[in-house]
């Protein structure tokens, strides 16, 4: 492998969720508040995955009180401290540009539904599980150890 | 003054805790090999020559090869030299690391930066461009040469020409990380060349010292 693309595996991290295109996610941000950090979530469609590596975007688009909004994620960074998935998306093509012109009932994405996505959801779940059960033996440990919530998939 | 040669591998990026990125090109650099220590009594001058780069004994020119024969060094594809104030205290054979530098280091960079061939004048020196439409025909010319009063064009006019392919150097680029097992430096910003150039690398002339990068320190790399 190239040694860039090893080192954006090694600064980067670990695992990161299966997101794809048209999934509805919620990405939990931690944000500053005064001296305080707080997650906030932020609910939408991804409608745009760009980048390689460690530059990997996510474009994520809601309707928030009739107008549309967009955020984009860097995926690595660590003030995103999770995506999760909570409905996948049946799509036709990479980039959905084309919901920026649609409101309404339009705006919504067909769920995609199978064994398939059956089987990535319970991976994802069996995932999860087992890293905070780790996360759970090693807070007895170290307490005070940061780094709860890093999504899951291989 | 320290001065240690390697190559460009690539650009990539670091995060900060609070979210912040970092452009930091990747430079391999270094084991280098002192080749030869030049004396004041018998080169006029002190420095230290570093190579850098094994290659075999056929692959190296015949005048180079009696060079490293003759001060008893395994021959080098890359060779450069570092100008001391004093004579220096390496010996012919000692080996350079990366880590001479240190996180936080201000360095300089110089490579050669890729050709561009022949180019005009808004690629070589940003000159801007005339309108393409309604009829004009002046889209990439370079536009009035001299005043007629002057009657010549005055040496030194930015024109088209050869552009690149020269000796360039950054400076003042700031050493976000080393990583000592792969002789690695993240240097923050851009470097001149290619990304397999040869560059050197040396501790920078002007400004001030010991900048400490709003980076996390390396995963288990040197801090």
């Amino acid at each position: 492998m190239d040694l860039i693309g090893q080192l954006d595996k090694e600064n980067g991290k670990k695992q990161l969720p299966m997101v794809h295109v048209g999934d509805n996610v919620e990405v939990h941000y931690l944000i500053k508040e005064g001296d305080k950090e707080r997650v906030q979530l932020f609910i939408g469609t991804v409608i745009a995955l760009k980048g390689r590596g460690i530059r990997r975007n996510i474009i994520v688009r809601r309707i928030v009180q009739g107008e549309g909004v967009e955020r984009i994620f860097p995926m690595h960074s660590p003030r995103v401290k999770d995506i999760v998935i909570t409905r996948r998306g049946q799509i036709r093509r990479a980039k959905l540009y084309f919901l920026r012109d649609r409101v309404g009932k339009q705006t919504k994405v067909k769920e995609l539904l199978g064994e398939k996505v059956r089987r990535e959801r319970e991976f994802d779940k069996a995932m999860r599980a087992s890293t905070s059960n780790d996360e759970a033996g090693s807070t007895e440990t170290a307490p005070g150890k940061p780094e709860k919530n890093v999504p899951v998939h291989a | 003054m320290t001065l240690i040669l390697g190559r460009k591998r690539g650009m990539t990026q670091l995060f900060a805790e609070d979210g912040t990125v970092t452009g930091v090109t990747v430079v391999e650099v270094g084991p280098c090999t002192v080749t030869q220590i030049r004396t004041v009594e018998t080169d006029g001058y002190d420095a230290v020559q570093l190579g850098f780069g094994d290659i075999k004994d056929k692959h190296a020119a015949k005048p180079q090869l009696g060079h490293f024969k003759k001060n008893g060094v395994a021959p080098k594809r890359f060779l450069r030299e570092e100008r001391l104030m004093k004579p220096a205290t390496q010996k012919v054979g000692d080996t350079v690391l990366a880590t001479v530098f240190n996180v936080g280091d201000l360095v300089d960079v110089t490579g050669t930066m890729k050709g561009r061939g022949y180019a005009g004048t808004i690629k070589r020196h940003g000159f801007s461009r005339g309108p393409e439409t309604h009829g004009c025909m002046n889209v990439r010319q370079p536009g009035s040469l001299a005043s007629k009063r002057i009657g010549k064009v005055i040496k030194g006019k930015r024109l088209g020409g050869h552009y690149g392919a020269t000796r360039e150097t950054s400076k003042n680029l700031i050493v976000m990380r080393v990583d000592q097992e792969r002789n690695l430096l993240y240097l923050k910003g851009s470097v001149a060349g290619p990304n397999t150039g040869y560059i050197q690398v040396r501790t920078a002339r002007t400004g001030v010292k010991k900048v400490g990068p709003a980076v996390t320190p390396g995963k288990g790399k040197k801090a």
